[in-house]
């Protein structure tokens, strides 16, 4: 097996360090704590550590300074922010900013670990392809980037305004090829409410890892694509297109649509790569 | 002491009526003396007169001693002070007094003033000069004199006597002096009666006065200045009694009105407070809970993955994980309740819900004696809602439907049914934009208690603002312009003056600008802008034709509810129950219909009773 991944966790309360630390064990982790932020500022400038767990909001300043640290000194690490439920908008924006996933408090062992396993995917994934495409042009390669008119919600869930006024909503090629095959997906109904930054489905992998994904917008679900549970592995094959999960009337579109990454930035940043 | 405005006013109108009664009595007293002293002149004159001519006759014959008689018997008279008669030269020939006889006369004394001024005596004279008033001495009453001059005569220097030569022209001058004491206790006693009028009447004026100021205004203005102080101590239930129908009254009632407007909003900010509390410690109760639950959560689950191979753990170790689940629920749930939860919609049966909620109001019924008529159409389709707070909302409205049953009890009558509606009086306009996406939905602006619509109307240099019923097919709109609307009036966003008029079409029936607004994914909406026109259309509402509803009625038979509170019962804080509600029931049941997309109705008639009709929609689709 590689070497151990690198986990660094930063938190206020040692109750949580302790529970990240003790879930971590369970696997294949290296990990390391800092009981307040500036200790573990310190602990970033003198290691290297691919994931960072970050509680958002602690005593001495909030998870945005980590996100700070990490872009100012280019360090690639990923970034999972721990949430109450208060301050879930906090944690929306920090995902726009750059954090690679969040974890809303409290949480059960085998979220947290899911959320770590695919973050370390997702790093494993943009690692590789940073090696790789120094040699080559071939940026899609690893995985299938979101069309130009489309947002998203971190590397998650993607959104597309339609002309009628609806949105549909849908899962990143990214976050899929952070998770195993998928088994199951759990939807929820027309007439549901979702609100962004909230479980908005769930997906069984074949490694009995449960992954929530988080909603890129409060509305109302009006349809489920049926597709999904007619042809399998739609949703993999055509994650954009055909594989969208849900229309949805949005609440209030134009504030929440802020909070997204608009995709086509994505492109012109790849472009100048 | 001047400081009362009872007492200001019941002196102002003393010293006017002291002053005019005043006055009025000073003349009065001069007059009435005038007219006695002018009718004791008279008399006077008179009497000199008659003693002239009565001793004419005994003069001719010059017999001085029966001239002296007559004189001394009209002296002897009670009110004759003295008569005299003096000759030319001054000397007193004949008195009623005796001791006056030869004695001379000062010219220059008071009594011959009148005539003697300028050293020569006048010969014609009138009464008043010759009259005069005046004291012997200071103390003695007043007495009148009036002087009568003797004049010559043929007979005169013709008699045997030859006393008299005939040039002269004033023989000599009889006065007759009368006490004027009588007259003067006349005058004393009249003045006495003004007087005493006077202030009798002065007296009275103010007794009425004050009685009917203090009626009319001490006492009201006393009962506002009380209010006002009660009110300011805090006690804003202080409520003024009847204070009559003048203005006082109507400023007491106003004073009640805003009173009872203050209260409300006190009531108001209370409420909204508490609340804003409740949600604040909500949120940091869920907050502070988060972290422990944490704890409890990452530990039990890492338990639970730790001791798979042990099924007697596990057992136990899935009851402490799943009830920490549902803790974190019940956080989850008190943050939404700090920002406005959303539902959670199941397929459920609306009777089944209807009858859970009356299992929890059973009880209370039963006590206040209220018998629950249950009228269900069998066969409901089941309907998309969130059970719990459509089970709330009938809850509410059943607890207040007891509220407005008295204590002989009543009746309460639920029924369902299946019905099905056209969209046309029933559908809300909720969004709706100008081309640029600004919102149109005037929030301040109620029509029917739903947020209208809001249109700029621009007309040269005056601006106004439209409101269109936000309602398709009700046409309540309201157009409050100061000036008309002509063939150049624009129709715009009041945000960003874009305009919201249909080109190149105009209204079938009128031939009027059409108004188009973009209802956030539900089409368009077009409307005529002339004020009464009834004509409108949107596509979306029209195709999807009659829709399915369930339709919940619950009557009851309690006090009802005014016509002017109709409008306002889903106001957040409208309360008529006074201290009792918050006036949040039905403004939250408002919330969840809406939610819901369905609407609430209240039909109610004093005394008679009250009823809700709610309707849901069975198809919640609101795509094609």
């Amino acid at each position: 097996m590689d070497k151990p991944t690198e986990i660094l966790v930063i938190d206020d309360e040692l109750v949580i360090i302790d529970a990240v630390v003790k879930a971590c064990s369970l696997e294949n982790y290296s990990i390391d704590f800092a009981i307040n932020l500036k200790t573990g500022l310190e602990k970033i400038s003198k290691k290297y550590y691919s994931i960072i767990i970050c509680d958002i909001m602690m005593p001495d300043g909030d998870g945005f300074q980590v996100l700070n640290e990490l872009q100012t000194k280019k360090i690639d690490g990923a970034l999972i922010m721990m949430t109450g439920y208060s301050t879930v908008e906090n944690a929306v924006n920090s995902l726009r900013d750059g954090a690679t996933d969040f974890i809303p408090k409290p949480f059960t062992v085998d979220e947290l670990l899911s959320s770590i396993y695919r973050a370390n995917k997702y790093h494993q994934i943009i690692t590789r392809q940073k090696l790789y495409s120094k040699d080559s042009n071939k940026v899609d390669l690893f995985y299938v980037e979101c069309p130009t008119k489309y947002y998203r919600l971190g590397h998650s869930s993607w959104l597309l305004e339609e002309s009628d006024g609806t949105v549909l909503i849908g899962i990143c090629d990214i976050f899929l090829k952070t998770i195993d095959k998928i088994m199951e997906i759990e939807f929820l109904e027309p007439e549901d409410e979702l609100a962004q930054g909230f479980n908005c489905f769930t997906i069984k992998s074949n490694s009995e890892r449960i992954h929530k994904i988080h909603s890129p917008v409060s509305g109302r679900i009006i349809e489920v694509n049926q597709n999904l549970k007619l042809v399998s592995n739609l949703i993999e094959k055509d994650p954009y297109f055909e594989g969208w999960v849900y229309r949805v009337i949005p609440h209030d579109l134009g504030y929440e649509i802020k909070n997204l990454t608009p995709c086509s930035s994505d492109r012109t940043q790849v472009n100048t790569h | 002491m001047f400081k009362k405005i009872g007492l200001k006013l019941i002196s102002f109108v003393a010293i006017t009526s002291l002053l005019i009664i005043g006055v009025f009595a000073y003349f009065n007293v001069k007059s009435q003396s005038n007219s006695l002293i002018s009718e004791v002149e008279r008399h006077a004159n008179q009497l000199s007169e008659t003693v002239i001519s009565s001793t004419r006759y005994d003069m001719m014959l010059n017999q001085r001693d029966r001239l002296q008689k007559i004189i001394n018997s009209i002296g002897t008279q009670p009110q004759i002070r003295d008569v005299r008669v003096i000759n030319k030269i001054g000397e007193i020939i004949y008195s009623s007094d005796t001791a006056n006889i030869h004695k001379m006369v000062d010219k220059r004394a008071e009594s011959c003033y009148a005539c003697h001024a300028e050293d020569k005596p006048l010969e014609q004279i009138s009464i008043t000069e010759r009259t005069r008033i005046f004291r012997i001495h200071p103390d003695s009453n007043r007495v009148i004199g009036i002087i009568s001059p003797i004049y010559n005569d043929q007979s005169c220097w013709q008699a045997e006597c030859h006393a008299h030569p005939e040039d002269q022209k004033v023989l000599g001058v009889l006065d007759v002096s009368i006490s004027l004491a009588e007259v003067d206790k006349e005058i004393i006693t009249g003045e006495w009666q003004v007087v005493i009028f006077a202030c009798v009447s002065i007296l009275a004026l103010g007794l009425l006065i004050s009685f009917f100021v203090r009626r009319w205004v001490s006492n009201p203005v006393n009962e506002l200045l009380n209010a006002t102080q009660q009110i300011s101590q805090g006690n804003l239930n202080y409520l003024i009694a009847d204070l009559g129908d003048d203005e006082i009254g109507k400023l007491g009632d106003s004073f009640n009105n805003m009173t009872k407007k203050l209260s409300e909003a006190r009531m108001q900010l209370f409420q909204s407070d508490k609340l804003a509390s409740l949600g604040r410690l909500a949120a940091g109760v869920a907050h502070e809970i988060n972290n422990p639950l944490t704890g409890v959560l990452t530990y039990s689950s890492y338990l639970l993955k730790r001791s798979k191979n042990n099924p007697e753990f596990q057992e136990d170790l899935k009851v402490i994980v799943r009830e920490t689940l549902r803790s974190r629920e019940i956080v989850k749930s008190l943050l939404d309740f700090a920002r406005q939860s959303v539902p959670k919609k199941r397929n459920a049966d609306i009777n089944e819900i209807i009858d859970k909620a009356i299992s929890v109001v059973e009880k209370q019924f039963s006590i206040n004696k209220i018998t629950i008529l249950k009228q269900s159409e069998n066969n409901l389709s089941k309907i998309a809602v969130d059970e719990n707070q459509i089970q709330q909302v009938f809850i509410n409205l059943f607890v207040n439907a007891s509220d407005a049953i008295n204590k002989e009890g009543g009746i309460v009558t639920i029924t369902t049914k299946q019905t099905s509606l056209s969209p046309l009086g029933v559908v809300q306009i909720k969004k709706a934009s100008c081309s640029k996406r600004h919102s149109l939905i005037d929030n301040e602006f109620k029509i029917n208690g739903l947020p209208s619509l809001k249109v700029k109307v621009v007309s040269g240099d005056n601006e106004g603002i439209i409101h269109l019923d936000p309602v398709y097919g009700k046409h309540s709109n309201y157009f409050a312009l100061n000036f008309p609307i002509d063939k150049n009036t624009k129709f715009v966003c009041p945000e960003c003056s874009v305009s919201i008029v249909k080109s190149n079409d105009n209204c079938p029936r009128c031939g009027s600008p059409i108004l188009n607004f973009e209802v956030n994914g539900q089409g368009i909406y077009e409307v005529c802008s002339a004020e009464n026109s009834n004509w409108e259309k949107w596509d979306f509402v029209d195709s999807t034709g009659s829709k399915e509803y369930i339709e919940i009625k619950i009557s009851d038979t309690g006090c009802g509810i005014d016509k002017e509170d109709i409008p306002r019962i889903f106001e957040p804080f409208y309360s008529t129950k006074g201290q009792k509600g918050t006036g949040l029931g039905l403004a939250v049941i408002w919330g969840i219909i809406d939610n819901h997309n369905g609407t609430i109705n209240v039909e109610s008639e004093v005394g008679i009773g009250t009823t809700f009709i709610i309707r849901l929609p069975l198809d919640q689709q609101k795509r094609n």
